[in-house]
């Protein structure tokens, strides 16, 4: 099935409430007697704090407390830990600077105008030490981050050099904030040492548990509500520094708090996407067979914490290719620790894989979609496994036959319309098709009300839509009668919201609820196999409130015999402007392998949203740091740009709409990453087409080009 | 922020009387001015909105056209008359910011506006224009956004008002009212060169306050354009911006004007460019010559370079497109 226009299936169940502003957010919790926490940065990149004066702000008005590491209490989850226990940031454990905007003092007010005052007024002073920011600097200097498995080699290594035909190329990727329009924010309340708090996050039991290592408390005294997220797109996950330090302050005062963190701080307390700098090489026969694919990528790390991504990992298995090698690489920089971002690793590979094929075609004066098509890979070579689903050559029929691929010109710069040059180009995106353990709880009343609980969370796609969906077509009642809680640590235990495995194993998890719940009626109904038993009636027979299963799914060991991929083949077409360099895309064409769609119109919005951050990775995003004072020059919305509803033209999607048979009983493959990965290199792809001038330094502004 | 005072006025006196007295600031749409309260650039005591004054008219007078000082930015860019004489003031000002700020901003807060670079923004850095004797944080760092044209020694930042350049190529006047009075103040003398004040914006003494600017007629609104160059499509400050406005009789060039954001300390107009234009004919070539002499002694910076390239590129795009030639 195609459908351009995919907007059949169920509408987001809590869009009203979200549309009228009735949902609340992370920080619109009300407590009586909440007083408010402001966060202190560091303002060095390096080195030990000397000093902390804070007279004056304590003096101010309605200022409930100053907080740091000169008067914050032992945490007994600081002691002894190291990089393998996660985040290692020990806010307010000592003086010990590690960026430029840490969060080194929280002062807390009756008000949030008067906490962020009072926080300005603090003055501190510093030992600096010579700090290292530049990802330049610190390509002499890398470690391995996942030991021997940052190399991988099949066959010969660097075979491309080997080629008749063969293309070698640098390119640059810089950081990416999430810059989610939700700022984060965590409203802390103990009760002894029980504590609850309301936050953003992306993995509800994961943050439980890291509270529960933090202060050292069993599970039934943490409780984590995230109850609805405005964007998160990685950034969710960790146990962020404001996090600790509401938990920490809330603690020390005996009081509701809430810390919310301003825009700015945005860039260095959540994580951020890592800049890469990556080296391709790539080589074919004359007419266009693979020889070898060299890889070689280096991002970066903090120095307290080592974070790392598989940047190069969609280079071993992409294409049929007897000799691939890749190398991944990382330098220890004075910068916050970076974390996931969509499409963690993919994103930013794929970007210079894909941008090479491109160029690889251009070298053999073939088409780069026939050049794809022409080194398919009909299994996982690196894995040595077969696929347990492909229909990557499905999309790219589909999608070159709606866009209209065969009017692309393949000399550079031969067309022009109205005065601009235009350019035609193709993408792969290719995201892992994952899935994890999740337990979720069903139960159908008198009333005809079905109520399914899992611990997930939703940061945006719809998930509770999607899982009202699953389970709609499993029980037979109206939607409208089917609810579906999530965001609280207390529900059956769920996964991270995170590598695009989300409708993957929570929506398994109720289609299994739903299923043993169908048994358990047919079982009192003293029959098998009914698809749709009569829920009420039954009740009412056996006199029962209700009937309630839990339940627990898990991927069958069988899908470890398969490697299971998600794909999405962007056609994108561009106006360049010759003499001014600007660049506009003006249509874009999507098409997607994830299997079963589940529900077409939030599917749709997943890949409208890969697509339009795409635009923005290719066009505009760049988090810039000025290296004298390790510090971002552009950190607010004004100056850090994400593409604005005037760079965002429409946006076509189709879906092959083929069951995946080993993922999950419903077939569908995650769709949350993939439609970002690779987005960037059809751009850059289509500007070369344009204008026979290959950007290979991300984000591609006017100075680039002009 | 520090906690102040807010003050309505009602008469134009008692604004005056009210910014006599030190640590008081007008505040108009206030898209700029809080935006600088909470990054505690400044810390007034009180402030004086002036919004309740009458003072939004658009009204044609025996030569041209007067904007009230509190006529906001989107009531502007759509007024009849605005579009029908002054077409190019329109264009600019629909190129700045979003609907949602134009439709706060007013004339005289666009003029007010203080520059955008980020080291003026951040006061952990070194900045002259916002703390005196500190150093210039740009000019060895990111500046990118940075000027080419009438930079100090101080400061190379840039004015980053749109309306700005329509209005200094219009041949505008600035009315300013003060306790001594009105003065008329020529738009392209209204803000000034950094030098060795960078922490001035502009002439407007700080007891005085902007009433209107008047626009004369003229003959451009057929051939006039403005273009901007941004990194996205909208919401951007300008890379560089072009308002171009040309008189032609046939083929010929009668009269020109030219200006330019995004360059300078203030709008930039290009006086000299203009009469080389003058009594030339409408061809490319022409545009080329006078984008080159637009050009002389501009100097570029690390991160601004490609401005010396796309400056007198714009020029001559601004001017195909406002002569019909594009
Ligand atoms: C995100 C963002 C993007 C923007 N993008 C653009 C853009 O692309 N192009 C562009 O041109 N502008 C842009 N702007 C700036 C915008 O145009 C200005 O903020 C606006 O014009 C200021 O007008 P205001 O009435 O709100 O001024 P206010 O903020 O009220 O005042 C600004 C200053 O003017 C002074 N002032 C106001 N009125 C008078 C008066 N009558 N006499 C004396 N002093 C006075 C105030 O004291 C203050 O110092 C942007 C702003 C933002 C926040
Ligand atoms: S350019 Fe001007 S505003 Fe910018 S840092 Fe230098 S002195 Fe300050």
């Amino acid at each position: 099935m195609t459908n351009d226009h995919p907007t059949s299936g169920i509408t987001r169940v809590d869009g009203r409430l979200k549309v009228t502003g009735a949902i609340r957010y992370a920080a619109e919790y009300p407590f009586p007697g909440l007083v408010y926490g402001a966060l202190v940065s560091s303002t060095i990149a390096k080195g030990t704090i000397t000093g902390i004066n804070s007279k004056a702000a304590e003096n101010l008005p309605g200022v409930v407390a100053v907080i740091s590491h000169l008067n914050a209490p032992k945490v007994p989850g600081y002691q002894g830990k190291g990089d393998e226990d996660g985040p290692v940031l020990k806010t307010f454990n000592d003086n010990k600077i590690y960026f430029n905007g840490q969060p080194v003092v929280l002062v807390i007010a009756n008000t949030f105008e008067r906490a962020k005052y009072a926080a300005s007024q603090i003055k501190i002073t510093y030992q600096q030490e010579k700090h290292q920011t530049n990802i330049e600097a610190g390509l002499r200097d890398t470690i391995k981050p996942w030991g021997d498995g940052s190399d991988y080699v099949r066959g010969q290594a660097n075979a491309y050099q080997t080629a008749p035909v063969k293309i070698e190329a640098e390119y640059r990727t810089p950081i990416h904030v999430h810059n989610a329009m939700e700022p984060f924010a965590m409203t802390a309340l103990w009760n002894g040492d029980k504590v609850t708090v309301y936050t953003k996050s992306q993995y509800i039991k994961g943050m439980q548990r890291e509270i529960m290592s933090m202060f050292n408390l069993p599970e039934e005294n943490v409780t984590v509500n995230s109850k609805v997220i405005g964007g998160a797109f990685g950034s969710g996950s960790p146990l962020w520094p404001y996090a600790k330090a509401a938990l920490i302050g809330a603690k020390m005062i005996g009081k509701p708090l809430k810390v919310v963190i301003d825009r700015g701080q945005m860039f260095t307390m959540v994580g951020y996407r890592s800049p890469a700098i990556q080296k391709l090489g790539m080589g074919a026969t004359a007419d266009g067979k693979l020889v070898g694919i060299t890889h070689l990528a280096t991002g970066e790390t903090a120095t307290y914490e080592q974070f790392a991504e598989g940047i190069t990992s969609t280079t071993n298995i992409l294409y049929d290719c007897p000799n691939v090698n890749t190398q991944y690489r990382i330098t220890k920089l004075d910068l916050s620790v970076p974390t996931y971002t969509r499409g963690p690793g993919e994103t930013t590979g794929v970007f210079a894989l894909e941008s090479a094929m491109d160029e690889l075609a251009h070298a053999l004066n073939m088409d780069p979609l026939e050049l794809r098509k022409k080194n398919y890979s009909e299994r996982d070579q690196e894995e040595n496994l077969p696929w347990s689903s492909k229909y990557l050559n499905e999309c790219y029929e589909m999608g070159a036959a709606h866009f209209g691929w065969e009017k692309r010109n393949q000399k550079p710069g031969s067309v022009t319309k109205d005065g601009w040059l235009v350019g035609y180009g193709v993408s792969n995106g290719v995201y892992g098709a994952g899935r994890a353990p999740c337990v979720a709880k069903a139960r159908l009343s008198a009333d005809g009300i079905l109520l399914i609980q899992s611990s997930t969370s939703d940061m945006g796609p719809g998930t509770a839509t999607v899982m009202v969906k699953i389970a709609s077509g499993i029980i037979n009642i109206p939607v409208e009668n089917i609810k579906f809680e999530l965001g609280n640590s207390s529900l059956p235990a769920a996964p991270g919201e995170y590598g695009s495995m989300t409708t993957s194993s929570v929506g398994s998890a109720v289609y299994d609820v739903c299923t043993a719940l169908n048994e358990q009626f047919n079982q009192l109904d003293g029959k098998s196999g009914t698809a749709h038993p009569d829920y009420t009636r039954i009740l009412k027979e056996h006199n029962l409130p209700y009937v309630e299963v839990t339940h627990k799914s898990q991927g069958s060991p069988d899908a470890q015999k398969f490697s299971t991929h998600a794909y999405c083949v962007h056609f994108v077409e561009v106006n360049v402007h010759p003499t001014l360099g600007t660049v506009k895309v003006t249509r874009v064409v999507a098409a997607l392998d994830g299997g079963k769609i589940l529900n077409p119109i939030t599917a749709r919005s997943q890949v409208i949203g890969g697509a339009v951050w795409g635009i923005g990775m290719a066009l505009m995003e760049g988090g810039v740091l000025d290296h004298r004072y390790g510090k971002y020059v552009n950190n607010s919305l004004g100056d850090y740009h994400v593409a604005s509803n005037a760079d965002v033209p429409q946006i076509e999607v189709l879906f092959v709409d083929k069951a995946d048979p080993v993922t999950n009983p419903m077939g569908s493959k995650g769709i949350g990453e993939v439609t970002i990965v690779g987005f960037a290199a059809a751009v850059a792809n289509a500007v070369f087409n344009a204008t026979g001038k290959r950007v290979r330094d991300l984000p591609i502004t006017p100075d680039k080009l002009v | 922020m520090k906690q102040f005072q807010y003050q309505r006025a009602s008469t134009q006196q008692g604004v005056l009387e009210a910014i006599s007295k030190p640590g008081t600031k007008i505040i108009a749409g206030g898209t700029n001015l809080v935006d600088h309260m909470k990054h505690g650039l400044i810390a007034p005591d009180k402030l004086v909105d002036i919004t309740h004054l009458p003072l939004k008219g658009i009204t044609p007078t025996k030569t041209g056209l007067h904007l009230g000082t509190l006529a906001l930015n989107s009531v502007v860019s759509e007024d009849a008359l605005v579009l029908q004489k002054q077409p190019l003031l329109s264009m600019a000002l629909k190129a700045g910011a979003s609907p949602q700020l134009r439709n706060m901003a007013t004339v005289g807060g666009n003029m007010m506006q203080r520059t955008r670079c980020t080291y003026f923004y951040d006061t952990t850095m070194p900045c002259n224009k916002r703390e005196p004797g500190t150093g210039c944080g740009a000019m060895e760092g990111y500046n990118r956004m940075h000027a080419i044209f009438g930079a100090s020694a101080q400061c190379i930042a840039v004015h980053p008002s749109d309306m700005c350049v329509a209005l200094a190529a219009l041949d505008a006047t600035v009315i300013v009212v003060g306790k001594k009075g009105q003065r008329h103040i020529p738009f392209t003398e209204f803000h000034r060169l950094p030098d060795d004040h960078p922490e001035l914006d502009n002439h407007l003494a700080k007891d005085e306050m902007i009433i209107g600017v008047d626009i004369p007629d003229n003959n451009f609104a057929k051939n006039s354009y403005y273009l901007k160059v941004r990194d996205r499509q909208s919401y951007a400050f300008a890379l560089v911006s072009v308002a171009a406005a040309l008189d032609l009789s046939g083929g010929t060039i009668k009269k020109a004007r030219l200006a330019m954001g995004g360059v300078a300390h203030k709008p930039w107009r290009l006086f000299e460019a203009e009469k080389f234009m003058e009594g030339k004919s409408v061809t490319e070539e022409t545009f080329k010559q006078a984008a080159q002499i637009a050009l002389q002694g501009a100097k570029a910076y690390e991160y601004n370079a490609f401005k010396l390239k796309l400056a007198p590129a714009s020029i001559v795009e601004a001017l195909k497109q406002a002569s019909g030639l594009a």
